[in-house]
């Protein structure tokens, strides 16, 4: 057994946060891996994964429509079924959604404009894999970055979905006009996380606030009992 | 020093063996004309040269210049964001003036900031015969032939709009992948040269590497976006996102390999020569022929005739509270990536940004600084951005260790902007002489005019310095702090004052220089960066503000007035938070 659980970072052409989230993940105790697109399985051994931020094949279409598709979304979509964890950051959560893998679509932000501030979320969901560390009604400050950020569901599906209680992370100051302020939602399961803010960029307190540390340590927790699990 | 200019951009050793590369650029004609791809192709070219050098592009800053904060300067914003933010290059800082002498002729000036291993700077110039010329990145079409001559260099006048088609388009996620690629080909020790393919296209690009041996190119070898492109159009053609590379035989292979994992096309388009001759081949037949050396170092000169133009005096007013000049730039700012990278120390807002020289604690400060606005002496505008620039690196904490300086001028055929560019230059080199500091790049921009009216002086000058310890960034002044300022006047004593504040910045809680809105409004940007207020009586004059707990003030070892106090949600009549 290993003490750090291996976790992988799928790379697109157009990633730009996969350094950064290899950078905190192994600050939080995993052994990162970055894996490519095009390759049909997830590395050797991996028990977590991360989509991470950026622009996947230039996004000149609706962001993630393309990533979609990519040989190593069908490898991630198994890792799911199997209970292990997902967690997508701004891109990731964009290509989640268009995989089908998380519910709803990532908009335009309602000002047209990009967006880089820190923002605050609410923890709606403590009992997810993704956010075990976190504390229910817990505020966390972490910074967004994108120009399509508004998430939306239709009124019935929104409605499912908050019965379902998938509604994970809530914005306390709204960067993008998300209905409902979703920031971040889970899958039934809760096995995989979607959201817009970045948790790899609020790990290094010499760089700003480091609630993401929250989001992201549960994952490493979760790879690792994971991994325990087939040991 | 590990390179000065003559090269895609300048590079500095900052010990342990690490090294930086920056330089700034200007893309102005193209973004008057066009203001969201001219500025998105700025940066895109700025990118690429310091990724010639062999760095990883990490800050990108820009200098803006426009008449208003209207359509025009939005669309220039949106277009910088639309290629930093999607290239993965965090945006941390810049500068932006709106002043009407600059409405018919804006200014985008563009510099980008990268990290490099200091025993690895790549160069651009072949030096062995045998070796293979490959061109790799995008396919080249008939977008932009002409930019560097038919914008860049002429008056822009009411024909100008139908220049369109000159302004290149960028695609930034070429880009992308174009940076990803060329990192992993000089980490791999890939490839002997680099070169990016920008103004004028292959012609510039090769006549540079050719200028110590020679080169001959097949140019019906290079992969076009469309057919029938004439030799002199492949030859000149500034279709973006390309780069050039000299590569051993034995390391082709790998090279290609490269290209295809970031599936970039790449293409063997000719080889190194011993004959000096720059030589352009078509189906096997000589297109062109040239002596390298007779487009670098020996072309033709001409000696621009200077006249002094009688004493102007500045033409700047007292600044209101409500001018956009003075007003907060978040929301320019906020619309660009600030942290990707993981290196953001200190964000863009105040004087210079910080980024972290990862995993050690030493960081980098970099500032991006023109004249005052409405200086129209030259020579002081000159010195003023580079002590400017200086000062906000000082003021993060940063002793200053390299400048660049984009030269923003008029028609150059008109003496007396021929006097005014003579002057400007000495005014840089004389303020960077009193700092110590070398210009390691840099890049002109002429032909600012529109119906023979020119822009005001406008050097820009970039400034990159190294902080000894990122956890004592002056962040902000705190409740109950004690506030100072310092005065300096001339040369020797401005630049006496940038080394001093970047001594004693790990002492103070912030430092921030006192800009073109005088003291009140660096008082006031000084408390809505910190988040307090303050009480102050107001000096009436100040080249700095600082701030730091009072019984640090004896430290700092120099007498100073204090002229107040921080607390409490107000600071001179504004409300903060």
């Amino acid at each position: 057994m290993t003490e750090r659980p291996r976790i992988a970072v799928v790379v697109f052409p157009g990633s730009n946060d996969d350094r950064d989230a290899a950078w905190a993940l192994h600050a939080l105790g995993a052994e990162p891996v970055l894996a490519w697109h095009g390759d049909e399985e997830l590395p050797e051994r991996v028990a977590g994964v991360v989509l991470p931020g950026g622009f996947s094949y230039g996004d000149y279409l609706r962001c993630g429509a393309i990533a979609r598709f990519a040989p190593a979304l069908d490898a991630v979509r198994r890792f799911a079924a199997d209970g292990g964890p997902v967690l997508g950051i701004c891109n990731g959560f964009q290509i989640l959604c268009e995989a089908g893998l998380l519910p709803g679509v990532l908009r335009p932000n309602r000002s047209l404009e990009f967006v880089c501030r820190d923002v605050r979320v609410r923890v709606e969901r403590a009992d997810t894999l993704l956010t075990a560390r976190c504390t229910h009604g817990q505020n966390l400050t972490i910074p967004v970055k994108h120009g399509e950020g508004c998430w939306y569901a239709p009124d019935e599906l929104y409605a499912e979905l908050a019965g379902l209680d998938q509604i994970v992370l809530r914005y306390e100051d709204n960067p993008n006009g998300s209905v409902h302020d979703v920031a971040g939602v889970c899958n039934r399961e809760g096995n995989v996380l979607g959201l817009m803010p970045h948790p790899e960029h609020a790990v290094d307190p010499l760089l700003g606030p480091a609630d993401g540390a929250f989001i992201l340590a549960s994952l490493v927790d979760a790879a690792r009992d994971r991994e325990r699990a087939f040991v | 020093m590990l390179q000065g200019p003559g090269e895609n951009a300048g590079v500095i050793d900052l010990g342990d063996g690490e090294a930086v590369a920056f330089k700034v650029e200007s893309h102005n004609h193209p973004s008057a004309v066009e203001p969201f791809q001219g500025a998105a192709t700025g940066v895109g070219g700025i990118l690429r040269d310091v990724i010639a050098m062999g760095a990883r592009p990490v800050a990108l800053l820009d200098g803006l210049y426009f008449g208003d904060p209207g359509h025009m300067f939005r669309r220039a914003v949106a277009g910088i964001g639309a290629y930093g933010n999607s290239v993965g290059v965090p945006t941390v800082g810049g500068e932006t003036r709106f002043d009407p002498a600059y409405r018919e002729n804006v200014l985008v000036n563009a510099m980008c900031v990268g990290l490099l291993p200091a025993e690895r700077v790549t160069r651009a110039k072949a030096r062995t015969a045998g070796h293979t010329i490959v061109l790799y990145g995008a396919t080249t079409g008939r977008d932009g032939i002409g930019g560097a001559s038919v914008l860049a260099s002429q008056e822009l006048d009411d024909e100008s709009s139908e220049k369109r088609p000159s302004v290149q388009i960028g695609d930034p996620f070429t880009g992308k992948k174009l940076i990803e690629a060329s990192l992993e080909l000089v980490e791999r020790g890939l490839v002997e040269s680099l070169q990016d393919c920008g103004a004028a296209g292959l012609a510039s690009s090769l006549s540079e590497m050719a200028s110590e041996m020679g080169i001959d190119v097949h140019l019906d070898r290079v992969p076009l976006r469309e057919p029938d492109l004439e030799p002199w159009e492949i030859m000149i053609s500034e279709s973006q996102e390309r780069m050039v590379a000299v590569v051993r035989a034995d390391m082709l292979e790998a090279v290609e390999a490269v290209c295809a994992h970031w599936e970039l096309p790449c293409t063997r388009i000719g080889e190194v020569t011993d004959t000096g001759e720059l030589r352009a081949f078509h189906d096997g037949e000589v297109a062109g022929s040239i002596p390298a050396r007779l487009l670098t170092d020996e072309c033709p000169r001409y000696e621009v005739e200077r006249e002094p133009r009688a004493a102007e005096p500045h033409a700047w007013s007292e600044p209101t509270r409500d001018d956009p000049n003075v007003e907060s730039k978040e929301w320019i700012f906020r619309q660009y990536d600030q942290l990707v990278g993981s290196r953001t120390v200190r964000r863009p807002g105040l004087d210079a940004a910080v980024l972290r020289l990862r995993p050690s604690l030493r960081g980098l400060a970099v500032s991006l600084q023109g004249p005052r606005l409405g200086e129209r002496d030259p020579y002081r505008a000159g010195a003023q951005a580079v002590l400017g620039a200086a000062l906000n690196v000082a003021c993060a904490g940063g002793e200053p260790l390299g400048l660049t300086d984009c030269l923003n001028f008029g028609n150059p055929e008109k003496p007396e902007i021929g006097w005014e560019l003579e002057r400007a230059i000495e005014g840089i080199a004389e303020a960077a002489e009193a700092l110590g500091v070398p210009v390691v790049s840099g890049n002109v921009s002429l032909y600012n005019e529109t119906e023979g009216r020119a822009i005001p002086p406008t050097p820009v000058v970039g400034c990159v310095g190294l902080v000894p310890d990122v956890r004592y960034v002056p962040r902000g002044w705190r409740e109950g702090d004690a506030i100072v300022a310092a005065n300096a006047e001339g040369l020797a004593a401005e630049a006496a004052l940038v080394r001093f504040v970047a001594r004693v910045a790990p002492l103070l809680s912030l430092a921030h220089d006192v800009g073109d809105g005088g003291v009140e409004a660096a008082l006031v940007e000084a408390a809505r960066w910190s988040g307090v207020g303050a009480e102050v009586d107001v000096p009436q004059r100040a080249r700095v503000v600082l701030a730091c707990p009072p019984e640090r003030v004896g430290r700092l070892g120099a007498q100073f007035e204090q002229i107040g106090e921080v607390g409490g949600t107000t600071v001179l009549g504004e409300i903060i938070g």
